[in-house]
């Protein structure tokens, strides 16, 4: 079956089946290599993309479901927040590895555009389900708060 | 002429027991092919679907107090079921599994039990099941108030409990709606991937409540 999805601003119509996995549609059908494989459960993190404007796991979000939802990915993850975590992340060192980081991004993203000046018990819960297998917790944590504070003073 | 011992016998009976050995060792320690996905121990703990004693069962107790009670017991096979327990708990956060496991990822019920503003259970669980991630949905997938709290209680406690309007927020008909007709608690007998459903029907639960309601609600010491 045909559907029509509408990822970082350009619509796309994806043949295959209602029960994909979004994440195997973006990274196979439309080539969008950013999102990562983790888990396949909703467990890591790694896939996470925006499904209007909310962060979501997009191993654990069909086809059906996506259609018409306004999705966006890492590649094109936008806005003073992005721009803001994306200096914090280069500045500090954020990632390791770096394979969860695209998942990261996008939560940590989602996080401050709801929250732009989260706490530390905050910035835990937001990013609790997003694993991080080096081990970068305290850096992402540290990298939130600089991205926060960028953002805090570019607006006052 | 005299017999002679053979010679080197111990020394053939060392190198076949050496044969042997190294025979041994080579099987033991073969290449062995890796499990594939292999899954969480507390994953295997599956119980046998079961079912539930029909309210007749239970006409052939003469003391309604005694029946009263012993349907609320059969329906508390149910209510006590960890497909029902894991979203009633008694902190902020759900558990998982058969086993009753801490929810992965360490998610909190949030104001109205969707979850944290921060981390939403719609972040993961959607209007249904999915099969390809096996992560279960409901549209109305939330915990239940901490006012519900049925982990760590006796079944005489819930039912107490449920027939409390102040903690229970229902009235009776309300909870028989709850039982017998919510969606939400009908999800616990179409649980979806290798998850053990809650015993019986929600049709069957239903009866046992309405049965139990008719009969005065009584509770379990």
């Amino acid at each position: 079956m045909i559907y029509t999805l509408h990822v970082n601003g350009e619509w796309h119509r994806v043949d295959d089946d209602g029960q994909t996995p979004l994440l195997w549609v973006l990274r196979d059908a439309l080539r969008l290599t950013g999102t990562k494989y983790g888990c396949g459960k909703a467990q890591c993190g790694a896939c996470t993309v925006h499904l209007d404007g909310r962060p979501v796991r997009s191993c654990s979000v069909a086809l059906a479901d996506a259609a018409g939802a306004q999705i966006g990915t890492i590649e094109a993850v936008g806005g003073a927040e992005a721009d803001a975590v994306t200096e914090a992340w280069v500045a500090r060192g954020v990632p390791q590895c770096g394979f969860c980081q695209s998942g990261q991004v996008m939560s940590a993203v989602a996080l401050l555009r709801s929250n732009p000046a989260p706490t530390d018990q905050d910035i835990d819960l937001a990013m609790s389900g997003n694993l991080c297998r080096c081990a970068t917790y305290p850096r992402i944590r540290a990298g939130i708060h600089d991205a926060a504070a960028a953002l805090g003073a570019s607006r006052s | 002429m005299t017999w002679r011992r053979p010679r080197f016998g111990c020394l053939s009976v060392a190198m076949l027991l050496l044969a042997i050995l190294i025979l041994v060792a080579v099987i033991m320690l073969r290449p062995q092919p890796q499990p594939q996905s292999g899954r969480l121990p507390a994953d295997d703990l599956r119980i046998e679907n079961a079912q539930l004693r029909p309210v007749a069962d239970f006409v052939a107790i003469a003391d309604p107090s005694a029946r009263s009670v012993a349907l609320f017991q059969e329906a508390g096979r149910v209510i006590q079921h960890p497909r029902c327990l894991n979203c009633h708990p008694r902190t902020d956060r759900p558990t998982q599994t058969a086993a009753m496991r801490p929810h992965m990822p360490a998610v909190t019920r949030g104001p109205d039990g969707g979850g944290d503003p921060l981390l939403r259970c719609s972040t993961c669980h959607n209007d249904a099941n999915f099969a390809a991630s096996g992560v279960p949905g409901n549209p109305k997938w939330r915990l239940a108030p901490i006012e519900q709290a049925w982990q760590g209680r006796t079944l005489g406690e819930i039912c107490r409990q449920l027939l409390d309007p102040a903690r229970s927020h229902m009235d009776r008909p309300e909870l028989l709606h709850h039982m017998a007709q919510d969606e939400l608690v009908g999800w616990a007998w179409h649980p979806g991937a290798d998850r053990t459903p809650a015993p019986g029907t929600q049709a069957a639960f239903g009866a046992l409540i309405a049965a139990w309601l008719d009969t005065g609600a009584r509770c379990p010491a």
